[in-house]
């Protein structure tokens, strides 16, 4: 049996795990879904920590947590994945497999886990085995001396997957980019635009970039707004400010109309 | 077939040996902190918590004061002078106006995360900092007890990861609050803080090979005869880097570009939300700063000459809290004096300093490390010089003068480099020019003459009438009692 503090440790720390990965299952945004695995991540570590595990459960932490959902989350902030995105199967009968495969892990489980024995007070040995040579050594012995062929494959297999996934995703850029210089040249050549684009914007009201310039005769500019904008059907609309500078116009000049008309009663 | 059977024969052999090497390695023991937590009852583990919270809040509170004050003198103007003697309490007071002060939520911002991000910055700060020895063994309310809350054989790693773990809060700050300029700022700086603590891990890399050991108090025990900034300085001038863009502060504080992103992940952020992430940075300085004095500087040990006075005398008890001090606040002046000195780089050319020269020089500098120290376990021979008596193997010797003369190879090499360069960049022009060459008047350079047959090219100018009258009436500006007048 646990000890008290190790006892109140779990109780305490297991619920967070499992609620952390019912968030993963079904938090609606994929950020919320990413920080439900990193707790349970975190609360894993910890209790290799408890476990004895020093090293494991450092690890965990720093490698799990740390660098690899940091990468996921970078994806899902950069790309902006959201709920909304198409659910569409791309692979068929990709759930049937996954039911499947799953189904299969968890008798593999189930059958690795219902052989093991605890006798002995496992832990114990653990901590015994840490007092006499060190924790970190002790893997340090696993990893270098008798695992070592398996790690050394491990790591070529990664080494290698990962410069596959480079190759794959490398595009080669076929000319040299063009440089600010060689964009002026371009431009003065085709006559067009000489002066750049017009700058988006309208007075110093709205300068948003999804607002578009308003030419000399007061139609908007579509040249002034970023064409991904465009594309994505963004783009806002100047009326409401050209409304609203024309209605002060107004103003201004019913104003005047009425301090002359009282000038011209005075004179 | 033969060819394999004997490649696995080979290797069987190999990872023999290496298993025996590494048990024998393994056997010397030193992975277990030295500290000794025996005599250390829980409560007393309670009241050295509150010690070290107390001790980086008042340090905190000092070192905005500080910073403010020396870049004010660096700058020739006082700095914050009127709240309190010299201005100490002015932090304070900046504290309270920070509490005091409306809390927004943006009305896009995620409300959950937005209020969890600057939460998991201010407290993680606070838990790297409990594995740093303050001091050896002091007595407290009657216990010999190490003054550092917690040790184990994991102890750097675990500072490492809790600063991993940090950097959720202001990746998720910059996500939650719902507007462009913080989503950059966030990622911009958690793009850095990820890989510059790759770097930094192998920079502490060196002196994991040197101590044999991850825990801090061995570490610290290990530095007895010579500190580690001394074997593992190139580690030392890296972590220093690192940790400076570990803690996004100038020059590397590019999530902040005011210029370009406002305020970087916090733009959205005000009052007491805002404050966490604040003192998260202050205490983020003093947790890498503690961890170089642990690692390089010897921790609490006393300096050289110190120690040596009445036995060690300054070596033992609290006495190391002055120490640790001391050198904790020269690495706060180093952060200071780099503020008020450099200005920010670019984004694109500190991720290729950090990517394309810290790690694979640091790389590179920890196989040598390795390399020495399997010297100094006598695996490439016992020959051994001793120097002023310290023991130097001279498989050792060779590896430095190798790479010495390989640096001087390279220095030679590049120096003729960019010397020819230069002379292709700097032809001398020639002494006489046609100014009409290009079609365009090109005037003549310093020294250079102009060449005399060039009037095909040029209309001939009509002759001016020579002066022949001097100005009638008083001249103002009279020159020519030194010069001969020119005609």
């Amino acid at each position: 049996m646990t000890s008290g503090g190790e006892a109140i440790l779990f109780w305490v720390l297991a619920p967070m795990a499992v609620a952390g990965s019912l968030g993963l299952v079904f938090a609606r945004k994929a950020v919320h879904a990413a920080l439900g695995m990193a707790l349970t991540m975190i609360v894993l570590g910890v209790f290799y920590l408890a476990q004895g595990a020093d090293f494991l459960g450092v690890i965990q932490i720093f490698v799990y947590t740390g660098a690899v959902m940091m990468l996921f989350l970078f994806v899902v902030m950069l790309v902006g994945v959201d709920s909304s995105d198409s659910i569409v199967e791309t692979l068929k009968g990709q759930r049937a497999a996954t039911v499947v495969l799953s189904l299969g892990l968890g008798v593999l489980l189930a059958g690795a886990l219902g052989r093991v024995t605890i006798g002995d007070a496992p832990a114990d040995k653990v901590h015994a085995l840490n007092a006499q040579n060190g924790n970190v050594s002790g893997v340090a012995e696993l990893i270098f001396g008798r695992y070592v062929w398996v790690f050394e494959a491990t790591s070529a297999l990664l080494i290698t997957a990962a410069l596959a996934a480079m190759v794959l995703a490398h595009r080669e850029r076929l000319g040299s980019r063009p440089s600010q210089r060689a964009w002026s040249e371009r431009r003065i050549r085709s006559g067009e635009n000489l002066a750049g684009l017009p700058v988006p914007g309208v007075y110093a009201r709205h300068n948003a970039v999804d607002t578009p310039a308003l030419l000399p005769d007061g139609s908007p500019s579509e040249l002034s707004v970023s064409r991904v904008l465009t594309a994505r059907d963004q783009v806002g609309n100047a009326t409401p400010w050209v409304e609203a500078e024309r209605e002060i116009e107004r103003d201004v000049s019913q104003d005047r109309d009425r301090d002359d008309a009282a000038k011209e009663d005075r004179a | 077939m033969s060819t394999l059977l004997s490649l696995h024969e080979a290797a069987g052999t190999f990872s023999e040996s290496a298993l025996h090497g590494i048990q024998t390695l393994a056997a010397e023991g030193k992975d277990n902190p030295r500290a000794d937590f025996s005599d250390t009852p829980w409560w007393l583990s309670l009241v050295k918590a509150l010690i070290i919270f107390v001790y980086l809040l008042v340090s905190t509170l000092m070192v905005i004061w500080f910073e403010r004050r020396v870049i004010g003198r660096m700058q020739q103007r006082p700095g914050p002078n009127r709240n309190g003697p010299f201005g100490l309490l002015q932090t304070l007071a900046d504290g309270m106006k920070a509490m005091l002060k409306e809390d927004n939520t943006p009305a896009k911002a995620d409300r959950f995360v937005f209020t969890l991000a600057p939460l998991i910055t201010a407290t993680m700060c606070f838990i790297g900092f409990a594995i740093i020895p303050l001091a050896g063994e002091v007595s407290m309310f009657g216990h010999r007890t190490p003054f550092q809350l917690a040790d184990s054989p994991i102890a750097v790693l675990f500072v490492l990861a809790i600063a991993g773990i940090g950097i959720y809060g202001v990746v998720l700050a910059g996500w939650s609050s719902g507007s462009p300029y913080p989503l950059m700022g966030g990622l911009r700086s958690s793009a850095q803080m990820i890989s510059y603590e790759i770097a930094m891990g192998l920079s502490l890399v060196a002196v994991f090979l040197y101590s044999g050991s991850m825990s801090t108090s061995q570490i610290v025990g290990s530095q007895g005869s010579v500190w580690y900034i001394v074997p593992a300085f190139f580690s030392f001038f890296v972590y220093v880097i690192t940790m400076v863009g570990e803690t996004n502060r100038l020059p590397f504080d590019l999530a902040e570009g005011e210029g370009e992103l406002t305020g970087g992940f916090h733009t959205e952020y005000g009052s007491m939300r805002f404050a966490m992430f604040f003192l998260g940075e202050y205490i983020n300085m003093f947790t890498v700063a503690a961890l170089a004095t642990t690692m390089f500087l010897g921790g609490w040990q006393a300096p050289p000459g110190i120690a040596a006075i009445n036995d060690g005398m300054f070596n033992e008890g609290w006495w190391g809290l002055l120490w640790f001090t001391i050198k904790l606040w020269m690495f706060m002046f180093v952060f200071v004096w780099l503020r008020g000195s450099l200005p920010r780089t670019r984004y694109d050319q500190f991720m290729r300093f950090g990517w394309k020269f810290l790690i694979p020089a640091t790389l590179g500098w920890v196989v040598l490390v390795a390399f020495f120290r399997g010297a100094q376990n006598g695996w490439f021979g016992d020959a051994a010089l001793e120097i002023a008596g310290r023991r130097f193997p001279v498989s050792s010797l060779a590896i430095v003068g190798l790479v010495a003369v390989g640096a001087l190879a390279f220095g030679w090499w590049w120096d003729n480099r960019a010397m020819a360069r230069e002379a292709a960049a700097n032809e001398t022009a020639p002494e006489e020019i046609d100014p009409y060459a290009g079609g365009f008047v090109v005037p003549p350079l310093p020294g250079q003459r102009l060449r005399e047959t060039a009037r095909v090219g040029a209309p001939a100018l009509p002759e001016a009438d020579p002066v022949t009258e001097r100005p009638s009436g008083p001249a103002v500006f009279d020159f020519t009692d030194k010069e001969a007048p020119r005609g």
